[in-house]
Parts: structure tokens; sequence; C-alpha cells
């Protein structure tokens, strides 16, 4: 009962609505000094503990080529292509985007709207996984708990395919 | 029959693991160029058998019993079929999202017998049929054997399709799907014999590559009461699996054996 009260006080007294929650995410695509440069694809999504997708939050990938042609490769991001990508249809409203140059990216949830939405109370791992053509893969998590009991910054470091991952939270 | 079709048809045979334990004879495989697709496409097939797997430099496949199947249960046509000398290729039209199923079998007589005039040795291998016109009953040193060997490769486009088992033969059911497989994941698979659990039977995985290594490697695993085995794969690539068993329910009364085989070829991927 304590605990209850004091999150109802806290929430009122920061003048948020209690129940909603926001996630933002920043994905640095590497410069990378290679004869065949091409953009990466990058899936990232929010796992269950049970390596679920609870939220697929975004899909970057050649999505001008004619013919849908530039799906082929859809299946390189192979963790994300078993967990959800093969059961998606592509292009999809809000989720797929094209891919983006060398640089640093910044993309906001919030749980009140797709693709994020409600989450059930538990441990989720934000995963961020990125192919390239003629290039390598990358796969990053980031274990986190929601809802976040505060405001917090989480990051991972790539090593090849993707720079630094971080996870922004916010009650 | 001449003494070079003799000898192809024995190698064949052996290519087919009808009489001898594979690893230590010619593998058949077929090889795909992509086994998980994410939009419909064509991919090319290469068969053979070799002395190394997934090398060829042995013996094309033959492609008399390739039979492609769709995720909705028809037929696709193989196009641009080429039988070589060491290896046979088609490509296939993948036109719909689930599992294809490529496989190629055989099912009928095989038999050695001496020719009664020449006392020369001499093979069989086709239908019951064609058996009783081209082998004479009375030959000297006749030996018949009914085979069903099968040996298949899986290709998805999109979600994985169920696997529907056929009720004849030796045949593979997957629980884990073959276009599923990561290593740090076990996979179970389960083993039919003319519809009923397979029990008890060797299950032979090798890894391929074997011509850069000294030694075969291959895993070993026994199908439990309920025809099943559970495979840890030690790292991604192509692996070859083969179950064998031979019993006496043959169709043919001068048939003394039946000798039943089935290979697969899986790929793994990496987590």
């Amino acid at each position: 009962m304590h605990v209850r009260y004091s999150i109802a006080l806290s929430a009122a007294a920061l003048g948020v609505p209690a129940l909603a929650a926001d996630l933002a995410v920043g994905v640095e695509v590497p410069r990378l000094t290679v004869a065949e440069y091409h953009r990466p694809y990058v899936a990232m999504w929010v796992e269950r503990a049970d390596q679920g997708v609870a939220a697929n939050l975004a899909v970057w990938y050649a999505t001008a080529k004619k013919d849908g042609e530039g799906a082929k490769w859809l299946k390189d991001m192979r963790q994300w292509w078993r967990r959800s990508g093969r059961e998606l249809q592509v292009p999809a409203d809000g989720l797929t985007s094209a891919t983006r140059p060398v640089g640093k990216h910044r993309l906001s949830f919030n749980d009140s709207a797709k693709p994020l939405g409600k989450l059930a109370p538990g441990d989720y791992k934000l995963v961020v996984e990125a192919a390239r053509e003629s290039g390598g893969r990358e796969l990053l998590s980031i274990p986190f708990q929601w809802p976040p009991a505060k405001a917090q910054q989480l990051s991972a470091q790539g090593s090849s395919e993707l720079g630094e991952v971080t996870l922004e939270l916010k009650p | 029959m001449s003494r070079s079709r003799f000898a192809l048809v024995v190698t064949t045979a052996l290519a087919f693991g009808l009489s001898v334990p594979l690893a230590r004879a010619h593998s058949s495989f077929l090889v795909p160029s992509s086994t998980v697709l994410s939009k419909p496409q064509w991919v090319t097939i290469d068969g053979a058998s070799g002395n190394d797997i997934f090398y060829f430099n042995h013996a094309p496949l033959r492609l008399d019993g390739l039979a492609v199947t769709a995720p909705d249960g028809s037929a696709v046509a193989p196009e641009n079929v080429v039988v070589g000398k060491l290896r046979s290729v088609f490509d296939l039209n993948l036109t719909q999202a689930g599992t294809y199923r490529v496989a190629n079998g055989f099912s009928g007589v095989t038999a050695r017998y001496k020719d009664a005039a020449t006392g020369q040795n001499k093979g069989f291998r086709g239908t019951a049929e064609n058996f009783a016109k081209e082998v004479p009953a009375d030959a000297p040193e006749l030996t018949v054997n009914e085979g069903i060997s099968r040996l298949e490769t899986f290709i998805t486009v999109g979600k994985p399709s169920a696997i529907q088992p056929t009720g004849k033969g030796l045949e593979f059911v997957p629980v884990t799907h073959p276009n599923d497989l990561f290593t740090g994941e076990a996979a179970t698979f389960g083993f039919l014999l003319d519809g009923q659990p397979a029990a008890d039977l060797e299950v032979e995985i090798v890894f391929g590559g074997t011509r850069y290594r000294d030694k075969i490697g291959e895993m070993t695993l026994k199908t439990d009461a309920k025809g099943q085995v559970k495979v840890n794969w030690p790292q991604p690539g192509l692996y070859r699996l083969e179950v064998s068993t031979r019993d006496g329910k043959t169709t043919l009364k001068q048939a003394k054996e039946r000798r039943l085989v089935y290979a697969a070829v899986l790929e793994v991927l990496p987590q």
C-alpha cells in the first residue's frame, strides 16, 4: 500500500501521466574504410526473456529498390528474421524505412503509441542487429526493466558493423 | 549390359548407401545455393556423390528420382537441368512462401548375378517389372534386394511450413524445422519407418569440408523409442545426415532383404 502510494505521488510530482513511459534508442552506423561499402540493414526490437519479440521498433533496409528487391537481404539479419521478420509483410507502416548513412541516429518511442505500445512489466532486452552487403553482421543487446523506475541511460559498444548503441529510459 | 554401365550401377548403389556405411564410401548430396530466403527467388542446386562431402569429385547425382514439392504440395519442375561428368545442376523458381522439399529418391530392385554365358558379373537397378524382364530367373549367383532411398534438402521462403510425412519407407520428421537450425540450440529430429517411429537406429551426421581434415569426425546418435534424436551442432555450416536400416519386408519373393536409406543436407547458421 505504501509502495503504490509513493509511485502515484512521484508520478504526480513529475507531472506525467502515471502509465506513460518513453524509450529512446541511439544507433551509430560506423564509418568503415572498405573498398565496397553498402549501408547496413538494421533491425531493432524489444525481446522478452524467452527471446520472443515484444515489439519491433524499426527496420532499415533498401526500401526504394524496384519490385521490392531490397527484401531479398532481410534474411541476413538472421536473428531478427527468425524471431519476427519472416512473419511480417514488408514494407510495414511505421516500422520499415530506408537504410541510413554513417552517423548517429536517434529514435524515440512512447508506450502509448505504435510500434512500442504497452509492455507488461518485466525484464526485457533491446536488441539491435546490423548486416551489411559484402560485409559482416553484428548483434548487440541491452537488458532493461520495464517500466523504468527512474530515468536511465544504458549503452553497448559495437566492434564492427555497429558503433555505440544507447538506450534511454524515462518513466 | 556393358561393363561400364555395370560399374555405374554398382557405384550408384554404393552412393545410395545400399550396402556400406556412407562415411567410408561415396556420399550423395544436394547443395542448395540458399536455404533461407526472405523473398521469392531462384535457387540453384548441385547434386553429386563424392569421396569428400560437398565436393564434386566422383559422380553426378542421377536425377531420375527427383521430386521437388512446393509448400502447397504441388510439384515444382526443375529448370536448366544438367547432368555433367562430376555433378548435376538444376534451378528452381520458388514463388510461394513456405518450405520447399527437394527429394531425390530410388525405390526398386537391385540385383547382382553372373552372366550364364560369359561368367561376367552383372548388376541391375530398376523397377520390379524391368527386373523380371531383364534378369534371367535362373542366373547364377543371383542376389536380389529391394531398396528405398531418399536424399533431401529443404529451402524456405519467408515463414517455414510443416513437412508432411509420406508414410512410405524411412523418412524424416523434423520437430525442429530444418530451416531453423542454429548453433547453441539443440535440434530434435524424428524418423519414421513405414509411418511408425523408427526406434534404435543410428543416425550419422557429418560436417561438410571433410577434404580439409584428417578425420571424418562423424557424430553418431541413436534414435529413442519415439524414433527421435537430439542434435547439438558444433559449428555453423552444411551437414549431411544419414540413417539406414534393413529388414525382410520385401514385396518381391526373390528379394531377400529390403534396404532403406534416408539422407539429408542441412544448413546450420551461427547465432
